[in-house]
C-alpha cells in the first residue's frame, strides 16, 4: 500500500458534520426520505471532497444504503436537493444519473449471470449506437464502436484478472469475482463519481487487498470514490475522509485517524469491541469481561487448560 | 382403417395456423426469453392485430398495406397502455394486466353493441380480399395425396413462410446487437443495467411493441385463410404460445418455429390416434371427451418440458430459463 507522507486538506475550516470542502464534487442539502413514521435519512448538508476517497460508515439501519439509493436515483426523496458537478441531480432518474458520470455498485453483487463476462463490461459502454433499435439492424454502423469497447473491456479485464473468463457466463464467477467484474464493469462508463456500497462484503482476505489496490488506483487516476463500509481496517487503510452516519443524520466527519479514535464514535457506532479478535479467546474474553463475569470466568478457565495443554 | 390423418398432421408443418403460432411465440421470446416480460397476453395482442385488420379490410375496405398498418400500429398502441403503467413496476404485475387486458379485449370485441364493427361472437368473414386480389399465382390445385392446396391457399402458406424468415432473421440481428445485449441484461437484473445508464423502462417498452407487432402479423396469417373468431385469441392460445417457446427453446430464435411445427403435428396427430381409437372402442372415452384429453396431453407434455428439458429442443443447457 502506497504511504502518503503528507496529506492534502480536503475541508475548510475545523473537520465536523456537514463541514464544507475545498472542492466538492458532490454537495447535497436537506435530504430527508421517510418509510412510513420512520426517518430513514435526515441529512442537512454534506459534501464530498473531489479526487479523494470518501468513506461513508455507521450501524446497520444507519441509512447509508438508503443514501446511496437516493443520490443514485434508485429512491425518491421527501425532500432535498444535490448538485453533482455543478448539475442539479434530484429528481434525475437513475440511469441519467450514471450517463452524467455517477456510477454506482450495489451490496449485493448484481452481476449479470447469463451474459458473458466480456457481455457484462461491454454493457457498461457508453456511445454506442447500436444499443438503438434501428442502429442495431446495421452491423456496419456499430462495428468500429464495439471493437473500441472490446478493447478497453479487455484492457479492464486484464486489469482486474479476469481476462481469462471473458467468455465464460457471469454466473460462473465466484463471489469476490463478481465484485471485480461488478466494478470493473462500472468503470465502463469512465465515471467521475465511483459509489461503491460495501465493496468488501462477502470477499476472502487475499481478495480485499486486491481489491483495495483497485479502489487506490481510481484515486490515482483521477476518480472520486465513495463508498459504504463496515470493514474498519479497509476504511482507515485507504479512506482520505470518512463521514459517520447514525439514525438517518450525519453525527461525525472528518480523518480517519481523527474520528475512527473519537472515542464517541468508537462506543456509539463501531462498538467498544471493533478491533477485538473475536476468533480468539483473550479476544473473547475482553468482551465478555463487559457483558457477563460468569462467560468470563468460564473463558479464563478455558484459556488455563489450553495453556497448560500447550506446556504438555 | 383410415390414416389419412397421419398425412394431414405432417401438412401442419406448413400450414398457416402454424405460421401463425411461430410468428406469435417469436414475438413472446422476445418479451420471455430474451427482455424477462412476463407477457400473458399475446393472445390480446393477436386480437388486437386480427381486429385491426379486419375492421379495416372488410368494414371500412382499405388497401391492403394499410390495414396491416392499422394492425400493427393498433399492437404498438396496446403495448403503450399495458406497459406505461406495468413497466416500471415488479414483473408480476405485467403479467397480471396483460392477462386481464388480453380478456378484456376478448369481451369488448364480443359485445352486442359492437356488433357492427366487430362482427360480435361470429367474428370478421371475408378478410382475405385484398390480399387474394394480388395473388400471382394461377388458378388451381397443387399439391400431393390428401394435402392439396388451391392458389390462394398456397399464396398465404408462402408469404407467411416468408415473413416468418424475415421476421426471425430481424430479431437474430437484434438479439446478436448492443441493443440485444441491453435487453438479455434487464432479464437478469434491471437494476444493474439502469445502474450503467439506459433507460431500462424504454428498453422494456420497445421489447414489448416488438412482441405485440409479431403478434399483429401472425394474427393477420391466421386469419386470412380462415376467418377471425374472437374465442381463438382466449387465454388457451396465450398458453399455447408459451408451450411452443418454451417446447422450442425461450433463448433461441429458431426454438418457437420449431416448437410451433411440432406442437401442431403431435396436436393433429393424437386427435386422428384418438378418434381412431374411440371409433374402434380401443379407450373408454367418448368422442366428446376426445377433444379436451388432447389438450390433457399438451399440458403434461408442458410440465415434462419444464423439468426435463427447461432449455427446449434447441437452447443450449447453460441458459435454461428455469434454471434453479
Amino acid at each position: 500500500m502506497p504511504k502518503e507522507t503528507t496529506k492534502p486538506v480536503l475541508q475548510i475550516g475545523e473537520p465536523g458534520p456537514g463541514v464544507a470542502k475545498v472542492d466538492p464534487i458532490l454537495v447535497a442539502d436537506n435530504v430527508t426520505r421517510t418509510f412510513g413514521g420512520m426517518t430513514a435519512v435526515d441529512v442537512q448538508h454534506v459534501e464530498i471532497p473531489r479526487g479523494a476517497i470518501t468513506a461513508l460508515i455507521g450501524p446497520n439501519g444507519a441509512g447509508k444504503t438508503t443514501f446511496f439509493n437516493l443520490l443514485t436515483g434508485f429512491d425518491r426523496p421527501d425532500s432535498g436537493a444535490w448538485v453533482f458537478d455543478g448539475q442539479d441531480l434530484a429528481g434525475v432518474p437513475a440511469y441519467k444519473v450514471a450517463r452524467k458520470g455517477m456510477v454506482r455498485t450495489f451490496q449485493l453483487t448484481k452481476a449479470l449471470g447469463l451474459l458473458s463476462v466480456l457481455e457484462n463490461m461491454r454493457l457498461g459502454a457508453t456511445k454506442q449506437s447500436g444499443e438503438h433499435f434501428f442502429g442495431a439492424l446495421f452491423k456496419s454502423t456499430w462495428k468500429k464502436r464495439e471493437a473500441d469497447i472490446t478493447d478497453q473491456a479487455m484492457e479492464l479485464l486484464a486489469r482486474f484478472k479476469l481476462d481469462t473468463k471473458a467468455n465464460d457466463y457471469a454466473a460462473s464467477l465466484s463471489g469476490g469475482q463478481r465484485k471485480l467484474l461488478e466494478m470493473a464493469r462500472a468503470l465502463m462508463t469512465k465515471p467521475e463519481l465511483v459509489m461503491l456500497d460495501e465493496p468488501m462484503a462477502g470477499v476472502n482476505p487475499a481478495l480485499t487487498q486486491s481489491l483495495l489496490g483497485h479502489i487506490l488506483n481510481l484515486k490515482t487516476e483521477g476518480m472520486t470514490v465513495l463508498f459504504v463500509e463496515h470493514d474498519m481496517h479497509m476504511v482507515r487503510t485507504i479512506a482520505d475522509w470518512v463521514i459517520v452516519m447514525a439514525e438517518g443524520n450525519i453525527v461525525a466527519e472528518g480523518y480517519p485517524d481523527t474520528v475512527m479514535n473519537d472515542p464517541a464514535v468508537i462506543d456509539a457506532y463501531l462498538g467498544a469491541h471493533h478491533d477485538t479478535d473475536l476468533g480468539s479467546l483473550t479476544g473473547q474474553l475482553e468482551v465478555a469481561q463487559d457483558i457477563d463475569p460468569h462467560l468470563a470466568h468460564e473463558i479464563e478457565e478455558e484459556i488455563e487448560e489450553e495453556a497448560h495443554h500447550d506446556g504438555k | 382403417m383410415d390414416f389419412s390423418f397421419i398425412w394431414l398432421a405432417f401438412g401442419q408443418i406448413i400450414s398457416p395456423q402454424t405460421i401463425a403460432y411461430a410468428l406469435a411465440a417469436l414475438g413472446l421470446t422476445v418479451c420471455f426469453g430474451f427482455t424477462g416480460l412476463v407477457n400473458f397476453g399475446q393472445a390480446g395482442f393477436m386480437a388486437v392485430g386480427g381486429y385491426g385488420f379486419a375492421i379495416t379490410t372488410v368494414k371500412f375496405g382499405w388497401p391492403l398495406w394499410a390495414s396491416v398498418l392499422a394492425a400493427i400500429v393498433g399492437a404498438i398502441i396496446f403495448a403503450f397502455i399495458l406497459g406505461i403503467p406495468t413497466l416500471r413496476l415488479r414483473a408480476d404485475y405485467l403479467s397480471i394486466v396483460t392477462i386481464a387486458a388480453a380478456e378484456i379485449v376478448r369481451y369488448t370485441v364480443k359485445t352486442p353493441q359492437f356488433v357492427p364493427v366487430t362482427g360480435g361472437t361470429d367474428g370478421i368473414n371475408g378478410s382475405s380480399s385484398t390480399f387474394d386480389a394480388i395473388n400471382p399465382i394461377p388458378v388451381g390445385h397443387y399439391g400431393v395425396g390428401v394435402l392439396m392446396y388451391n392458389q390462394d391457399d398456397l399464396w398465404i402458406i408462402i408469404v407467411g413462410w416468408v415473413l416468418t424468415l424475415l421476421c426471425a432473421l430481424l430479431v437474430s440481428r437484434l438479439m446478436r446487437s448492443p441493443w440485444g445485449r441491453i435487453v438479455k441484461g434487464i432479464r437478469e437484473d434491471e437494476d444493474a443495467v439502469r445502474a450503467l445508464g439506459k433507460n431500462v423502462y424504454w428498453y422494456k417498452m420497445q421489447a414489448l411493441m416488438i412482441g405485440g407487432t409479431l403478434a399483429a402479423i401472425a394474427a393477420i396469417i391466421n386469419i386470412i385463410p380462415t376467418s377471425l373468431q374472437p374465442d381463438n385469441y382466449g387465454t388457451q392460445t396465450t398458453f399455447f404460445l408459451f408451450t411452443i417457446m418454451l417446447l422450442g427453446g425461450a433463448t433461441t430464435i429458431m426454438g418457437p418455429i420449431v416448437g410451433s411445427i411440432i406442437f401442431w403435428i403431435v396436436l393433429s396427430l393424437s386427435d386422428g390416434l384418438l378418434s381412431l381409437a374411440v371409433t374402434y372402442h380401443w379407450l373408454p372415452i367418448t368422442s366428446v371427451q376426445q377433444g379436451p384429453i388432447r389438450f390433457v396431453i399438451v399440458g403434461v407434455a408442458l410440465i415434462l418440458i419444464v423439468v426435463f428439458r427447461p432449455q427446449g429442443i434447441l437452447g443450449k443447457k447453460s441458459e435454461a430459463y428455469f434454471s434453479a
